[in-house]
Parts: C-alpha cells; sequence; structure tokens
C-alpha cells in the first residue's frame, strides 16, 4: 500500500518541473503546487473509498486513524473498494492534503471522489446511521456473504 | 511535542464565543499541558441548518490560525435544539432517573 502510495505520487508529477521541496514547508503550505494537487486527484480517485491517514490500516500511527479505520471495518467496505494513503510518509501530502480537502486535521475520509469528513464527522454518522446509508448508496460495502436472503439485485450505475 | 504552542483552552472557548455566537462552549486540553491536543464541544445557533461538515467546517474556518498552530484537534457541533436533545438522553440514562 505504502509503494502504491509513493508510486502514485510520482507518476503524478512525471515530467512536470520539479516541484518545490520542503525546505520552507510553512510558507508553501498554503499554496498546493499544481503537480501536489494532480497527485492529490489521482489519490482521491484511486478507489471508491479512499483514507488519508497517519500511518497504515495494519499500524495506524494515530488514535484518530484508527478509530476511523475501524469504523470502516464496522461499517463493512469492501477492501477491494478502499486505499489508504499515509500522509507519514509524504510530508507533501501531509500538507497539501489539508490544503486540497480545506480541513485541518488527519484523517480525510473521501467516498466517490467526495469529501466526507474527518473522524469526529464518522463517528457522529457512524452512530447516526447517516454513514451506512452513504456507503450503502455508493455501492462500497463488502458483497453479503452466502447466507444472504435477498436475492441479487442489478445495481444501477 | 514539547513545545507550547501559546493556544489555551480558555483562548479557543473565548474565540469561540466571541466568532460562532456560541452558546455552550467546553475545550478540553487533552495535551497535559502542551497545549497541542484540544476537544471541543460547542453549541451555537449559528449551526441551525447546517450538516456535520458544514458545521465543523465553520468551526474549522473560525479557528484557522489556532488550529494551524496545534497538533490535534477535535469538536463536536450541536445547535441549541440538539444540544438539548443530547442532555436528555444523557440524563435519561444517569443511574437516578425517575420519570
Amino acid at each position: 500500500m505504502s509503494l502504491f502510495t509513493r508510486s502514485l505520487l510520482q507518476m503524478a508529477r512525471h515530467g512536470v518541473a520539479q516541484p518545490t521541496r520542503r525546505t520552507i514547508p510553512t510558507l508553501f503550505a498554503r499554496y498546493l503546487s499544481e503537480s501536489t494537487r494532480a497527485a492529490i486527484d489521482k489519490a482521491v480517485a484511486s478507489s471508491p473509498v479512499v483514507l488519508f491517514m497517519k500511518g497504515t490500516p495494519e499500524f495506524p500511527q494515530c488514535g484518530f486513524s484508527r478509530a476511523s479505520i475501524q469504523v470502516l471495518g464496522l461499517q463493512g467496505v469492501d477492501p477491494k473498494k478502499f486505499t489508504a494513503f499515509n500522509v507519514l510518509e509524504d510530508d507533501e501530502l501531509r500538507q497539501g492534503i489539508k490544503e486540497y480537502s480545506s480541513w485541518p486535521t488527519i484523517p480525510q475520509l473521501y467516498v466517490n471522489k467526495e469529501f466526507v469528513g474527518g473522524c469526529d464527522i464518522l463517528m457522529s454518522m457512524h452512530s447516526s446511521g447517516e454513514l451506512a446509508d452513504l456507503f450503502e448508496k455508493a455501492d462500497v460495502l463488502a458483497p453479503a456473504d452466502e447466507t444472504a436472503k435477498e436475492p441479487a439485485q442489478p445495481t444501477d450505475g | 511535542m514539547a513545545d507550547s504552542s501559546g493556544v489555551t483552552a480558555e483562548s479557543l472557548e473565548q474565540t469561540i464565543r466571541e466568532k460562532l455566537g456560541a452558546t455552550y462552549v467546553q475545550v478540553v486540553d487533552n495535551s497535559g499541558g502542551c497545549g497541542q491536543i484540544f476537544e471541543a464541544v460547542i453549541v451555537s445557533p449559528q449551526f441551525e441548518g447546517k450538516t456535520s461538515l458544514a458545521k465543523s467546517r465553520l468551526v474549522n474556518t473560525t479557528l484557522k490560525e489556532e488550529i494551524a498552530k496545534i497538533h490535534a484537534w477535535s469538536n463536536k457541533t450541536y445547535t441549541p435544539a440538539q444540544w438539548e436533545k443530547v442532555q436528555q438522553s444523557q440524563s435519561e440514562a444517569g443511574p437516578a432517573g425517575v420519570a
């Protein structure tokens, strides 16, 4: 997963003038470079469900990221439709994603390229049932196992 | 983490009351004193008719400078009506509740 993150970001930057490095992060954090924006566009579109987090799903490096991963698991999000990006591996992504989403904290969840929110929002949507609805409509839940009683419905879209 | 951000629970509370017209604010500093980790509960009529995302965006925009200085920021946002419900459900769950 982490290798994928790197290659994706590098791929997106390929052929573009060398982006600003992290030497003066505070100055440049506010101005998202074209290449960073393009890389994040690709990352956001890489799966129906995308989580930008600290650490990996197996080893989250922050309680908020851990809680978010747990909620996605409880909701039954299909692993095949999910990608996590570890912002700790790429400082440009770590700063860039905040500007990109106009959201100051990490984790950040995207569903079908749309920003859903951070950990607090996930938690409240989880307990209110809104998150289940959202995932259902987005068709990102893992297929029910063989005990499913309902006949398979043709999916639209 | 050891460096103080200069942001305190009190300063955040004051800003939230002033700029968001909050009727109830509770900011808890979970950082053990370095001013890096805060959790907030905010009740404001300005949240009326907004989604959770829109409410949090409003808070985040209002506190942009402060949030940039700290390490972790968590907030729960309610309209006065929503807050009343939360408190009711909490008191109902209380051990000494008698109808």
